[in-house]
């Protein structure tokens, strides 16, 4: 998938938990969960939307990799190599 | 003949402004059905009824705001052979009503389907009869957006907000505790427990907390039910209100029932089913009025302990800090150990320190055995 794609599902993902996003407000490099005020069940929300969209498996153990945009945009495309 | 009254949704509501009607006149509820939808400062809520009916007439048209008590429909019992008024009358009864008006059969049906009074309604089809075109003009002169605009919105919902809280620090001789509370078996136990588990369906830690202090509340009836009237009603089950707070602003603390019967993989499915609910107001009003104690997280937002002001009527609220790692001393040893500072904020007309101080120690053992849980 074309980085602009993922980004795009990722993004439109996110939407769907915290619809107030806006996508040039978000710092690749800052952590996620702070900037969008995601609880950890809006966490799991987001998470599980992309298992369902891109039909990749999230391990919890792996959830401490995923801080910023940019780790969760890098560890989607290499799972889905 | 059953009045069926506008209930209360929560100490921060007196008044709603009824959106829809979902049954008519002539139709059969069942308890716990939703029959209306009424606006409040803080969510459109599905109120539901509380027993089995024959509903006879609306009282109350959608787009009236109308204090809590009031009473909105007149209802039969399910046996009781009082008279459906005639079709076409709008439930309003026969001695001094107008003259009957034709009105189309779609139009009867669609004024039905939307909750309108048929009498009172402009008529322009042939010979003054209402066709279905008057229904949906009508309708869309009382059909309010379900929320209003959103600053208003919000200003509403924090004046609520202001009144309850208030008036709960007003009337409550608060008390407060606290607990660290070692997290080491419950994280690793919850890591382990979802280890091998589609994300589908992943415990959150939220959902062991909320499993113990129901337990919890088993030997310490006092923390859990209502205070009215100068007088303490302790409840028989364990509905946990949870402090869900709203992206636009603002927080509801709606119940999960029997959180003590339930297991974890229940409670978990109860938990995301009510915040996604929560969030796109759809909430049912005995989720509003039943929460018989209230836990909140705000540790979610990474403070390391909360200490509530209590909802009234109910009598105590268990707040959960976050789980950060720190020194832990044990049996003469120095660990490190992930700790979650629990808090209670409990009513002194009912309970005192000493029984809060028994009830925080019991959750903190109860989350030392998640598997019990």
């Amino acid at each position: 998938m074309e980085e602009k794609e993922l980004r795009a599902v990722v993004i439109a993902t996110l939407k769907t938990i915290a619809p107030e996003v806006e996508e040039g407000d978000l710092r690749p490099d800052r952590p996620l969960r702070n900037q969008v005020d995601l609880d950890s069940m809006d966490w799991l929300n987001f998470l599980i939307g992309l298992h369902e969209k891109l039909k990749v498996d999230i391990p919890e153990a792996d959830y401490a990799k995923l801080v910023t945009l940019g780790d969760v945009l890098d560890y989607l495309q290499k799972k889905l190599k | 003949m059953i009045e069926f009254k506008l209930p209360s949704l929560g100490a921060d509501m007196d008044e709603g402004k009824l959106l829809e009607w979902k049954v008519g006149p002539g139709d059969t509820v069942k308890k716990g059905q939703v029959v209306a939808i009424v606006d409040t400062s803080k969510a459109a809520v599905d109120v539901e009824i509380w027993c089995d009916g024959v509903v006879q007439e609306l009282l109350v048209q959608p787009g009236e705001t109308v204090p809590v008590g009031t009473v909105l429909a007149i209802l039969s019992a399910p046996g009781d052979s009082l008279p459906l008024p005639p079709p076409g009358a709008g439930g309003r009864g026969e001695g001094g009503a107008p003259p009957r008006r034709p009105i189309t059969p779609a139009a009867r049906r669609r004024a039905k389907e939307l909750g309108i009074d048929l009498d009172s309604m402009p008529a322009s089809g042939p010979g003054g009869a209402v066709t279905i075109e008057d229904v949906e003009r009508a309708a869309a002169k009382v059909s309010l957006p379900r929320t209003a605009a959103a600053s208003d919105k919000q200003a509403e919902m924090r004046m609520a907000i202001a009144a309850a809280m208030s008036r709960s620090k007003r009337e409550i001789p608060h008390y407060y505790l606290s607990e660290p509370v070692a997290m080491r078996r419950a994280t690793e136990w919850l890591a382990k427990a979802n280890e091998g588990k589609p994300i589908t369906s992943r415990l959150l830690m939220a959902v062991l907390q909320l499993k113990a202090v129901a337990l919890a509340l088993k030997q310490f009836p006092e923390m859990s039910g209502f205070y009215r009237d100068n007088a303490f009603q302790p409840a028989a089950a364990a509905h946990i209100g949870v402090a869900i707070s709203l992206r636009q602003g603002g927080l509801i603390a709606p119940a999960i029932h029997d959180v003590g019967d339930k297991t974890l993989e229940q409670l978990m499915l109860d938990l995301t089913d009510l915040v996604k609910r929560a969030r796109s107001g759809s909430l049912r009003s005995s989720e509003m009025s039943d929460p018989t104690i209230t836990v909140t997280n705000l540790g979610e937002q990474g403070v390391a302990a909360v200490y509530g002001v209590i909802y009234p009527p109910q009598v105590a609220l268990v707040g959960f800090g976050r789980i950060a790692e720190q020194p832990w001393a044990e049996h003469g040893t120095l660990t490190v150990m992930p700790v979650a500072t629990a808090s209670l904020a409990a009513d002194h007309r009912v309970s005192d320190g000493h029984r809060g101080a028994l009830f925080l120690a019991e959750l903190r053992d109860l989350l030392q055995q998640p598997e019990n849980l």
